[in-house]
């Protein structure tokens, strides 16, 4: 019988040979953990171990206030950076971007295992890489020992086919997904995404989807590596990284979900849960006050020229905020050479430094008591963007901007 | 033998719920994140909840950010078990690798307010005030190991390495 990409990553990284429900202690590729569970770590790591397993494969990233709001985090901040130059260890520092967005411009490799104090590691997925959150205990272990254990999971493999309709993304395809299983339909299993619009689909595009793998509850959101992996590792100037990987023709999965991409719509989630979706153009009407785009779900370079491409000319609502958000300090340079910062606060943005800091509630873009927002973000739980009497709803970035002109959520095509 | 009261919450808590990110600058000065641990949830669960006492939550309990912080706030307050129908992955990990337990079982036979007794050798809960028993899924193994030595790091330091 053969395997999944899950059975493939952890039985070469384990050197067994093992299958979905078998614990594998594996080797770890990479091991990192960003200023909000960075400290935790740190403190767990210096009460048992002396040295680090590879420092050039454990990253520190400065991304969720960066730059940082208050006393208390700057003092963080310094411990992280004390600690990098006291190991050695790399450091990510305050305005490069978001951990899961560096992950994958310079770091992850098809086949690693990836793990980060952030539950949104999965995103490397994307790149064919096992990457998982963990806590901060199993990321100072890892750090130290450079291996930890998992139960390897079942896979889910998800088969999609057909081309999206006009106005539809890759966003809409796993908001659809995530409706359609749950907010724990793929809870400790992996989801394998596969079929000919997943093949056709950028890498932006992947990891977009791959990111939110853990909104149901996933451990991994895989993709097989290929030539449209080389291509991006090309680009980012690491064709030596590539190396293919596919699950096996008769590998074994628990379940297989097939959804046809040419019947999705615009989706958005509605407060407070992941899995609560509705069609954009049935919640025509709902009174939007701030709209963020950006977040390591939808901050990339791709997304910034959808929404750039839909406010052109135009001016968001008076009564609607919108700010965007870069995923890393080369997509904010990217997006000002190709003049979408210019047309974006021509069209009246308002730009943040790339970072997590309004995704998670933690500065910049927190909600008023009763304030919707609709966000490119991967989470709408209560209390997420620092208000727990706010609302927030979640879109793709062509969702984002054609609310943003409103001031309403609004089906982009209708401004396409 | 623990015992303790219940303290009911609904479905899908999340690590928001918990210890939400407007929080994150009290994150290094933890007896102070303690004081608002599932303040989104039950603004007045921290001024109530006792040493000994359960947290008992529905499906779903813990989903979210992988922040070790809400398990730890939740074990700080002096909670000796979280029950819940189910539980997300990486929550369950990070509360187990801190040497708190995490128990699945049929949450709707415990009602809120209730006195229960679990026995961890057994595998059962008792609901005292309700009369009602049931018993939980058994922790699996190799995680069974970890909690049995109070979490990951004090395994780690005992066996100086994992031990399949």
């Amino acid at each position: 019988m053969g395997k999944t990409l899950a059975e493939k990553i952890l039985s070469n990284k384990s050197q067994t040979d093992v299958r979905a429900g078998d614990i594998a202690i594996a080797w770890v590729d990479l091991a990192f953990a960003q200023d909000t569970t960075g400290p935790l770590t740190i403190n767990e790591f210096e009460s048992s171990f002396n040295s680090l397993a590879d420092k050039d494969r454990t990253v520190l990233f400065l991304d969720h206030a960066a730059p940082s709001p208050n006393c208390q985090l700057s003092t963080d901040h310094i411990l992280l950076r004390n600690f990098a130059k006291k190991t050695g260890c790399l450091l990510s520092d305050v305005g490069e971007g978001i951990c899961h967005q560096i992950v994958a411009e310079s770091m992850a490799r098809p086949g690693d295992v990836i793990i980060g104090a952030d539950s949104h590691t999965v995103t490397a997925g994307g790149l064919g890489v096992f990457a998982t959150g963990m806590g901060s205990s199993d990321v100072a272990v890892a750090m130290a020992m450079g291996k930890t254990w998992f139960r390897v999971p079942e896979s889910v493999k998800v088969i999609v086919s057909g081309n999206f309709q006009k106005g539809v993304f890759a966003k809409d395809l796993i908001l659809h997904l995530i409706g359609l299983i749950g907010a724990d339909g793929a809870t400790y299993q992996s989801l394998e995404f596969a079929g000919d619009t997943i093949d056709r689909m950028s890498i932006s595009e992947r990891l977009t989807v791959a990111n939110m793998s853990v909104e149901a509850g996933a451990k991994a959101g895989l993709f097989a590596a290929d030539e449209t992996t080389r291509d991006y590792l090309t680009k980012q100037g690491r064709s030596g990284d590539y190396q293919p990987i596919s699950p096996d023709a008769d590998a074994e999965y628990v379940k297989t979900i097939i959804i046809d991409a040419s019947t999705l719509e615009p989706t958005v989630s509605q407060p407070h849960t992941v899995d609560n979706t509705a069609l954009a153009r049935e919640l025509k009407g709902v009174r939007i006050h701030q709209v963020l785009i950006g977040t390591c779900t939808n901050g990339r370079i791709e997304d910034l020229a959808v929404a750039t491409s839909m406010l052109k000319g135009k001016k968001s609502h008076p009564e609607t905020r919108l700010i965007i958000a870069p995923a890393s300090r080369n997509i904010l340079l990217q997006a000002i050479k190709a003049g979408y910062i210019q047309t974006l606060v021509e069209a009246g943005a308002i730009i943040l430094p790339p970072g997590c800091g309004a995704c998670l509630g933690l500065h910049q873009g927190v909600l008023g008591d009763s304030e919707a927002c609709l966000s490119t973000a991967n989470r709408n739980f209560k209390g997420r963007m620092g208000n727990p009497k706010g609302f927030i709803y979640l879109g793709s970035p062509a969702a984002a901007a054609a609310t943003a002109i409103t001031g309403e959520i609004t089906d982009p095509r209708e401004v396409l | 033998m623990l015992k303790g009261k219940a303290f009911k919450f609904g479905d899908n808590i999340s690590t928001d719920h918990i210890v939400p990110g407007r929080l994150a600058h009290l994150r290094s000065n933890l007896p102070e994140l303690a004081k608002h641990v599932l303040e989104d949830a039950d603004p007045t669960f921290a001024t109530r909840v006792k040493a000994g006492d359960f947290v008992v939550g529905g499906s779903n309990f813990g989903l979210g950010s992988s922040r070790e912080h809400a398990p730890l706030v939740i074990k700080m307050a002096g909670v000796s078990a979280i029950l819940a129908k189910s539980v997300a992955r990486i929550f369950f990990r990070n509360a187990i690798n801190l040497g708190l337990p995490v128990l699945v079982c049929d949450t709707d036979k415990i009602d809120d307010g209730d006195t229960i007794e679990v026995d961890m050798e057994a595998g059962t809960i008792q609901d005292i005030t309700n009369g009602n028993k049931v018993s939980f899924k058994p922790i699996p193994p190799f995680m069974s190991a970890i909690l049995a030595e109070g979490g990951l790091i004090p395994y780690i330091k005992k066996y100086g390495d994992f031990k399949l």
